[in-house]
């Protein structure tokens, strides 16, 4: 039978490489903001395995909000990205040095 | 080994190969549709984990809304993918040590210490959909709201960053239409009438001064 423990070894190893992702891709900002999204889809699979196995479903009700606030970052991440696109001509993390940071 | 979990390993094999291919390939447009297919598989393992409702909101939500975004942005914009790429090689060991010591510390505290064997499954006429649209508009109805509101604001954001206006852009403006008057636009002349003969008849200067003083008049 499928323990607890898979989902939650399958969720991990899926954040594992979405944080390897961040480290690889750190020139483009699409990529980093895909790599978040893959990283919110690994602690859902948590949040609803917990949800199952419990049988709580408090935890499918928490993945609700967190589709909702994800699906908010992307919209306004995207925005200011085409904003910077238009602005600076480049979407390259290492150009976007303006505020000295 | 049974069914399900033939399945279960199917669907997590799909999932880390498309997210493994998601943060290796160059192209930002094939990135995307790895994440496209790492989602699909995703909701299958939740439909494992009775979650049904969840599991289509995220092929709609997150396929058909995020993903078509993200798509849309990438093809809109004209990106340097060369240059986007450079340091992909020099920041390989260090990602790979964090995530390989990530995963293998994350494993064997969740293989150590959390057992717990599958609950029985619902019954065939358990509607996940309907439960959930009854804790969710009765318990969580607060939070429910403030997502709304977050959905609103979002919209609100996105709008007004990239809406712009450019000053060589024509466009009619409706309110300087509807105030448009008769008095703007007409202007009557009162002139002599005179006979086709007389006009023959007359020398040129004598005429534009007649016409002069009629155009006076009339101011």
């Amino acid at each position: 039978m499928i323990t607890l423990s898979h989902y939650l070894v399958l969720a991990a190893l899926l954040f594992s490489i979405s944080v390897a992702g961040i480290f690889l891709n750190r020139k483009n900002v699409i990529v980093l903001l895909m790599c978040i999204e893959l990283m919110l889809l690994a602690v859902n699979i948590n949040f609803i395995a917990f949800s199952f196995f419990l049988q709580d479903l408090a935890g499918q009700v928490f993945v609700f909000f967190i589709l909702t606030v994800a699906a908010a970052e992307a919209a306004i991440g995207l925005a200011i990205l085409v904003l910077l696109f238009r602005n600076r001509s480049t979407i390259n993390v290492q150009d976007l040095d303006a505020m000295k940071g | 080994m049974t069914f399900e979990l033939i399945l279960f390993y199917i669907f997590g094999a799909i999932l880390l190969g498309a997210a493994l291919a998601m943060i290796s390939v160059r192209n930002p447009v094939h990135a995307a549709l790895f994440l496209v297919l790492a989602f699909f598989t995703a909701a299958a393992i939740w439909l494992l984990l009775e979650a049904e409702f969840l599991a289509i909101v995220l092929v709609l939500v997150y396929v058909g809304a995020v993903m078509v975004l993200f798509l849309f942005v990438v093809m809109m914009l004209d990106i340097n993918i060369a240059r986007l790429r450079e340091g992909f090689a020099e920041f390989l060991p260090a990602g790979l040590v964090v995530a390989a010591a990530m995963a293998t510390v994350l494993t064997l505290v969740i293989t150590r210490f959390i057992t717990m064997e599958a609950p029985e499954r619902a019954a065939a006429d358990y509607s996940n959909t309907a439960e959930l649209g009854a804790i969710l508009y009765t318990e969580y109805v607060y939070p429910f709201e403030i997502a709304a509101v977050i959905l609103l604001v979002a919209i609100i954001a996105a709008i007004s960053l990239t809406m712009r206006r450019r000053p060589d852009t024509k466009c009619v403006d409706p309110a300087s239409q509807v105030k448009v008057r008769r008095e703007g636009r007409v202007r009557l002349v009162s002139m002599e009438s005179v006979s086709r003969d007389a006009q023959k008849n007359k020398s040129r200067p004598s005429t534009s001064r007649q016409d002069v003083s009629s155009q006076d008049k009339n101011k």
